[in-house]
């Protein structure tokens, strides 16, 4: 292998300082929510101890947490559900052009690039005017799909777009009718693909902040009793609550990228027999 | 598909299979079945994102009372808001904000895609270091956020250190609750939104070329500036829409990141939303999205997303 030049390692420092820029943060929060009872937002740390973790579990001391955790990991799944499916759809649709694409093309770009805060003043606004009392799981749910969604299908018009239509052809030739071409052949192949939809579907549900605001009504979501909680709250049990749902997130993203490697594995052991004689 | 593979798979055995099958998509013409399979998407369009735009564009027009609104024909609000000084100096604050953000991350997504696409070897480690960059884009932004108080506070781990080191004699003031640390949040939060569509143009750049630039005797940085940035310019673009669309709707960045002492757009509409004004919030929401959609169309111009993906 021929010698490194030395722009690899000025270019390797930058790169390694973006990543103490990009975590450094995150970590040094995850430290300090380990303050003694007496500590401070910031260092120096006071001891260590759990004690701002245990407030967390005291209801009475900051909000209805738990209360707002639960509303967010159900709605996370529901948006997770949906942007999947409606993802899929929308990705087997577009590998054709039909009258109308092109408008829902520009719709999903305008989705993704209009200020959050528009589409919740906008659905909080529907919601009110026709009399209807805004809820995380209607209102909530439907202006984050505009966030999600998006992702979800530049995802799949990405997968579409390499894949290797022959395989369908092969079923098709082998008597499949078209559901059993999708269900059997297409979806298996795309798989891993989907894990991808889902954790974007469900994390940016789960972290969502601006259009929730005006659409979940009465009752919090996790990030809407966050921000609360940044306004009243002076000591470490916001680090404690950050440092806990980061490590959510984490776990979350652990998990799906377990999945589609384990996929990816078994694909390339059961994939094919070429080659081992099996006929 | 073309005409021609459905016409030969129309004599294949397969044909009868399906002919016999009660619900078949494929028996329907195209067309019907692009708009049935996109009928999901296009009603949540419809009715979270179309209709809330009609909503607002209908309502700026409408009048507010203290407490409640009312339905009107009237151009009051953007009357108001048109001739306000405020408003052009908080739409001066919000095009600062991202343009100073659009090149810092421009530079840094750069660099960093760069890195990631030319200098690391082999394909796991790019994966790896390139899902290590974007990990923190499926965790919290207000968590991300409030990580930086400890950071910049008065007695924050930056003055303390500079103090220790005897760079400076008193606890700088301006590092939180300021210009400098709403574009550090932003840089912080949107950098990735650079790499990623850098990274994967790089990626699909013929390394052939590269080496022909080499061979014809150009040098490191003459192939950088005549072949990898020309050839990255639909990601860099990409990138662009993003940080830049990302950072003009913004509003809770600037709100948590300056202590509520700075203002843009987006915490002039989220002000009238929390004192009930919503005809001037829709108002100031229909300029904000026109300014939004021109910046877009513009840099559009320069990048066939379709064709990118």
């Amino acid at each position: 292998m021929e010698k490194r030049s030395r722009s690899f390692y000025v270019l390797a420092t930058f790169f390694a300082l973006f990543l103490v820029f990009l975590y450094g943060p995150t970590i040094t929060i995850a430290i300090l929510s380990f303050q003694g009872p007496q500590g401070g937002l910031t260092f120096p740390m006071r001891g260590v101890s759990l004690h701002w973790f245990r407030d967390l579990f005291e209801q009475q001391a900051v909000g209805d947490i738990w209360g707002s955790f639960s509303r967010s990991l159900t709605l996370g799944l529901m948006v997770m559900v949906t942007t999947v499916v409606v993802s899929v759809m929308g990705g087997l649709a577009f590998r054709k052009r039909f009258p109308g694409s092109g408008a829902i093309f520009y719709l999903i770009i305008t989705s993704l690039v209009i200020p959050s805060i528009l589409v919740s003043l906008g659905v909080g606004l529907i919601f009110s005017q026709s009399g209807l009392a805004v809820h995380w799981s209607t209102s909530g749910f439907g202006a984050q799909l505009t966030w999600t969604l998006p992702f979800g299908l530049l995802i799949m018009f990405a997968v579409f777009n390499r894949f290797d239509k022959s395989y369908e052809e092969a079923a098709r030739d082998q008597g499949a009718n078209a559901w059993q071409t999708v269900r059997y052949v297409v979806l298996p192949i795309i798989a891993p693909m989907l894990i991808g939809v889902a954790l974007f579907g469900f994390t940016l549900s789960y972290d969502e902040f601006a259009r929730t605001l005006l659409t979940a009504g009465s009752y919090n979501t996790l990030p809407l009793e966050i921000y609360g909680m940044t306004t009243n709250v002076t000591t470490p049990v916001i680090f404690a609550l950050g440092t806990l749902t980061t490590a959510f997130s984490f776990g979350i993203i652990g998990l799906f990228l377990a999945i589609v490697v384990i996929l990816n594995k078994r694909r390339s052991r059961h994939g094919s027999d070429a080659g081992k004689g099996m006929v | 598909m073309t005409d021609q593979t459905q016409s030969i798979s129309s004599v294949a055995p397969a044909a009868k299979a399906r002919a016999k099958s009660p619900f078949s998509l494929s028996r329907l013409p195209d067309a019907v079945t692009g708009w049935l399979l996109s009928l999901p998407l296009a009603l949540v369009l419809f009715f979270f994102l179309v209709l809330p735009i009609a909503m607002i564009v209908v309502v700026s027009f409408w009048g507010a009372t203290e407490f409640s609104i009312y339905p009107a024909f009237q151009f009051d609000n953007y009357e108001f808001l048109l001739t306000s000084p405020v408003t052009y100096q908080v739409f001066f604050n919000t095009v600062k904000y991202a343009l100073i953000t659009w090149a810092i991350t421009l530079v840094i997504g750069f660099t960093v895609a760069y890195f990631l696409a030319f200098h690391v070897r082999t394909l796991t480690w790019q994966i790896i270091l390139f899902l290590l960059c974007t990990i923190p884009f499926w965790t919290s932004n207000i968590i991300r956020m409030i990580s930086w108080i400890p950071f910049l506070g008065r007695n924050g781990i930056a003055n303390s250190t500079l103090i220790s080191m005897g760079v400076i004699d008193e606890p700088l003031e301006w590092l939180l609750f300021s210009d400098f640390s709403v574009i550090l949040a932003f840089v912080h939060l949107y950098t990735l939104f650079m790499v990623v569509p850098i990274f994967n143009t790089m990626m699909r750049i013929d390394r052939s070329l590269i080496e022909a630039a080499y061979d014809n005797g150009a040098s490191g940085l003459q192939t950088l500036t005549n072949v990898i940035i020309p050839l990255t310019k639909p990601g860099i673009m990409i990138g662009s829409i993003f940080v830049v669309t990302l950072v003009m709707g913004d509003f809770i960045t600037v709100r948590f990141m300056s202590g509520s002492q700075k203002a843009n757009v987006g915490r002039l509409i989220s002000n009238d939303i929390a004192l009930l004004q919503y005809p001037s919030a829709a108002a100031t929401a229909v300029i904000l999205l026109i300014t939004v959609l021109l910046v877009i169309s513009i840099l559009l111009r320069y990048v066939d997303i379709r064709k990118e993906l």
